[in-house]
């Protein structure tokens, strides 16, 4: 079966350019299409016009390296729960439909051409403290330091974030938190975590201050925009490690700036 | 060109000891003096950067994706392989060796190859260190599941998302050395030739995708980490991203080159569904565990699964291989999926696909059971197929997924460049003619955390190094040509874009290099290729500048190499008159159709040398010496 779709695409030159909506149509499409492979089509057709291309990150198109993320018709990652960008069919969307593609909206996250923008602030999070400090070499045993079913379970329900930034992108404050939050609570599970415990929660979550990220209200779009549904229960367990963190008083507060 | 592999003397076992001990140290202080570059951030690229940060080194880590943590790597599914005999099933570091050898099918180098059996162990305990969330069992132990081409059970995974977890695990190593200042990190960088001065690797040229800047870095060594080539046949299991750029401009360097053609087709990925498709995806060989391989036993035979009755299915690889099933090594799987296709008992649009069928697992386990192993997959299956596996059997057919061949290393995995290092797909490796499952990971964390960070020791302080400084010539001449190969790319101003010749080229890459080769074939590929590349060169047209994120410009560079390098892949292929693992040449199988090796004449490693342009490369041969295991036609009958 052919589709076909009324493209409104934001376009921007660059950083400091002026954007705007563009409209394209998009005739001829496969329902089976990705939605990437539709904005492949649509570009190499501009190619062959001589446009520029549209823009836009990507890479694994099987929802796991993160850097897929569009607005489409104002939802992160599109209609389908649970999915990135990537992993979106055309079979998702109605033949003839109109549909709104937009970069990720947030001010941490400045444009930097089209539908691509700068996610860097997620990296610098991660460096202020989500990690756990073991030197390669001279570690015990793998099986030396037991870890229960359900805690490693619940770990990798959190690590299971791919970065993709859409839960800034769908928060009304544009807050970092679900991704920090998962990252916190995945270390924090885990007994090999705990040391830099208190530590980490510190700096990830005074990191995420300094970069232009909002605070968060519990509004809970970020766990709906998730492509790996992702829970805001994670927040809270991170707010109680951030609370016993301060009353402890382990270390003021610090970004990652070298100290580190 | 000498091809020194520089393999210790000694017993296989102690070689690496004996090695770590002869090597010269760089003095603890000294190491922040040099400065190491490392391209890439996958597996081998982000450990490769952390380890050598802490250890005191000064690094800088380049990669194309915005963020290091979106390497390739992060894709890898099923499981990485270490012999920790944690079942106490009879595994073991000599097991491990053998398997590995065995699956390459005798194409790899002993000693290497023990090493990585060796190392493999410290893997998984630096992994667990870091907090990466491997399945357990209710007892807190870790869990193991098998894989393609093992008995036991060695294989150490994460849910479905093995690749992501132990990335994520380095990425953030790699993350707290950038917060130490140890690691400059250079996200959407590409490099795009390497500077030698006085015969070594002293540097590289890079393009910052954004602005468009081209910069030169200077440095002690190198260390490439850029994955591997799958993507020269247009559709592949990889990123679309991954290319063979920076290995390939090495090569026109002067680094040798070795087995390009051995290239690994994954027996079980989603078929193709149409001409827009942009990538395959691949269905986890774990699946092999509980699924069952089967097409129908008559030809032509269109009627959906569940009519079939059990007597008129041919499980082909309980058939053909009863001892190893459905969990026969990959190179085996495919050929065997697409005899099953070619005598016209293929399911699905266009009959290329077999059905890989989950109903007696969700029989005697419940679905429960194989929800918690494989949920993630099926979901991943039924969002691109719309399809549910529950209940109708999956449908499969092989993909590109990975290349064994790659840059030649010696056995401190330095190319034939001086001061040039490879690490993980990007290397020749220990993989042979085919690599099993899981083992990829832990070559590209062996070569990483392990290795390279002790053999790069050995020639930072035995090499005579003087500072290089930012406009020597070569330097100079290094950056000139980046420009101007890029102001041509923007001036043909032709008709066709980069997309469409990729694809034309990936189509004859996949009919005359694939899984099955003839010289015929090969001869007429070699024909095509020029007039392919010619076309490129006078009709390709690249809209924009050079001075902006320019993703059209990107791939136009990265499929110019891909034009010259499928030349040298079926040169290659050409050349090896046998059939190995994954390469199988037509003419050279035994009567029941499998591979027939040949190992008076070719138990080498094939490493070919650029000769300049338009000259044919010239081939070496590095003779693969077995001294402990024996050569034998490998049966998994
Ligand atoms: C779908 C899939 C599933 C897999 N599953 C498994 C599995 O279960 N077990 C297993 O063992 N193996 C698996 N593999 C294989 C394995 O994932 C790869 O072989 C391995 O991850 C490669 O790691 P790497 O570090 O060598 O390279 P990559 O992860 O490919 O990283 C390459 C890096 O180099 C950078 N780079 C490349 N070129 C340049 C350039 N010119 N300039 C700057 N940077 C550059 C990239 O940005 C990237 O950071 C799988 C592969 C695929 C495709
Ligand atoms: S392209 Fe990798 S998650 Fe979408």
């Amino acid at each position: 079966m052919t589709m076909h779709l009324k493209l409104r695409v934001w376009r921007q030159p660059g950083p400091t350019a002026a954007g705007r909506f563009v409209a394209y149509d998009a005739p001829d499409l496969s329902a089976d299409m990705s939605f990437l492979e539709m904005l492949d089509v649509v570009n190499e057709r501009l190619i062959e016009q001589g446009e520029a291309p549209i823009a836009f990150d990507h890479d694994c198109r099987e929802g796991i390296c993160g850097s897929c993320g569009l607005m489409i018709n104002g939802v992160a990652h599109g209609p389908m729960r649970g999915t990135a960008t990537c992993q979106l069919h055309l079979r998702s969307f109605r033949d003839g439909q109109e549909v709104v593609i937009e970069p990720w909206r947030a001010k941490a996250f400045p444009v930097v051409r089209d539908l691509v923008v700068d996610r860097s602030g997620l990296d610098r999070i991660i460096a202020a403290g989500g990690y756990i400090s073991a030197r390669t070499g001279g570690v015990p045993d793998a099986n030396a330091v037991l870890v229960a079913k359900d805690d490693a379970d619940s770990a990798m329900d959190a690590a299971a974030c791919i970065g993709c930034g859409a839960c800034v992108a769908a928060c009304p404050n544009a807050s970092a938190s679900l991704f920090a939050a998962a990252k916190i609570a995945h270390l924090g599970l885990l007994p090999q975590g705990q040391p830099e415990r208190a530590k980490r929660v510190l700096r990830m979550v005074s990191q995420m201050d300094m970069e232009a990220f909002g605070n968060c209200t519990n509004i809970g779009e970020c766990q709906e925009a998730c492509p790996k549904l992702i829970s805001i229960d994670v927040i809270a367990r991170m707010n109680r490690d951030f609370l016993r963190a301060s009353l402890l008083g382990r270390e003021e507060r610090v970004g990652s700036s070298g100290e580190g | 060109m000498e091809l020194r592999a520089r393999t210790p003397a000694g017993p296989l076992a102690e070689k690496w000891d004996r090695h770590r001990f002869e090597m010269k140290l760089v003095n603890p202080a000294n190491k922040r003096r040099y400065k190491v570059l490392v391209v890439g951030s996958g597996l081998a690229g982000a450990s490769a950067a952390a380890s050598l940060a802490e250890l005191g080194y000064q690094v800088s880590c380049f990669c194309f994706q915005d963020s290091p943590r979106r390497a390739h790597s992060i894709a890898a599914q099923g499981g990485i392989n270490a012999a920790k005999n944690y079942q106490n099933d009879g595994d073991s570091i000599w097991r491990l060796f053998y398997d590995t050898i065995k699956g390459g099918d005798f194409r790899a180098r002993e000693a290497n190859v023990y090493r990585l059996a060796q190392i493999s162990v410290d893997i998984i305990d630096q992994c667990v260190a870091q907090g990466v969330p491997f399945a357990r069992e209710y007892s807190g132990y870790l869990a193991n599941r098998s894989f393609g081409g093992a008995q036991v059970s060695r294989t150490f995974y994460a849910r479905g998302q093995t690749g992501q977890q132990l990335l994520l695990g380095a990425y953030q190593a790699l993350c707290k050395e950038i917060a130490r200042g140890t690691v400059l990190m250079y996200p959407r960088t590409e490099m795009l030739d390497l500077i030698l001065i006085d015969g070594r690797c002293r540097g590289m040229v890079t393009r910052n995708l954004v602005t468009g800047e081209v910069a030169a870095h200077v440095a002690d060594a190198v260390v490439l980490a850029t994955g591997g080539y799958g993507n020269v046949f247009y559709l592949s299991t990889n990123a679309r991203g991954s290319n063979v750029t920076a290995t390939f401009r090495a090569w026109k360097r002067g680094a040798a080159f070795g087995n390009p053609c051995f290239t690994q087709i994954h027996p079980t990925c989603i078929p193709v569904s149409g001409d827009y498709q942009s990538k395959l995806t691949l269905m986890s060989e774990s699946l092999r565990n509980d699924g069952r391989v089967w097409v129908p036993k008559r030809a032509g035979d269109t009627r959906p699964p569940h009519e079939i009755p059990e007597a008129e299915r041919d499980y082909y690889l309980e058939r053909k291989y009863p001892s190893f099933g459905n969990l026969s090594p990959r190179d085996i799987a495919s050929r065997a999926a697409k005899e099953a296709c070619d005598d016209g008992r293929g399911v699905g649009p266009g009959g290329r696909g077999v059905y890989l069928d989950f109903a007696d697992a969700i029989t005697r386990l419940g679905r429960q059971t194989i929800e918690e192993r494989y949920g993630n997959l099926f979901e991943m299956y039924q969002r691109i197929t719309d399809e549910d596996p529950y209940r109708v059997p999956m449908r499969i057919y092989p993909a590109v997924h990975y290349t064994m061949g790659g840059l030649w290393v010696d056995y401190d995995l330095m190319s034939t460049i001086p001061g040039l290092h490879v690490l993980g797909e990007a290397n020749f490796s220990d993989h042979g003619a085919n690599r099993l499952g899981a083992s990829a990971l832990m070559q590209g964390l062996a070569d990483g955390y392990f290795i390279i960070p002790v053999t790069i020791g050995d020639y930072l302080a035995t090499a005579k190094l003087d500072k290089v400084s930012a406009d020597h010539p070569e330097v100079r001449g290094a950056l000139e040509g980046v420009a101007r190969k890029t102001k041509r790319l923007l001036s043909i101003g032709g008709s066709r874009t980069v997309d469409s010749f990729h694809r034309e080229l990936g189509a004859l890459m996949w009919d005359k290099c694939g899984m099955a080769r003839t010289a015929h074939g090969l001869g007429e590929a070699l024909r095509r290729i020029p007039e392919i590349r010619a076309e490129f060169w006078e009709n390709v047209t690249v809209p924009g500048s050079d001075a902006e994120l320019n993703q059209a410009l990107e791939k136009a560079n990265r499929v110019a190499d891909f034009l010259e390098f499928a030349e040298l892949m079926c040169r290659d292929a050409l050349h090896r008159e046998e059939s190995c693992g994954g390469h199988f040449r037509e003419e050279h199988q035994t009567p029941d159709g499998e591979a027939k090796r040949d190992d008076e004449r070719f138990a080498y490693v094939a490493a070919w040398e650029y000769a300049g342009e338009g000259a044919e490369p010239v081939l070496h041969r590095e003779p693969l010496v077995f001294e402990n295991v024996q050569l034998a036609q490998r049966s998994y009958k």
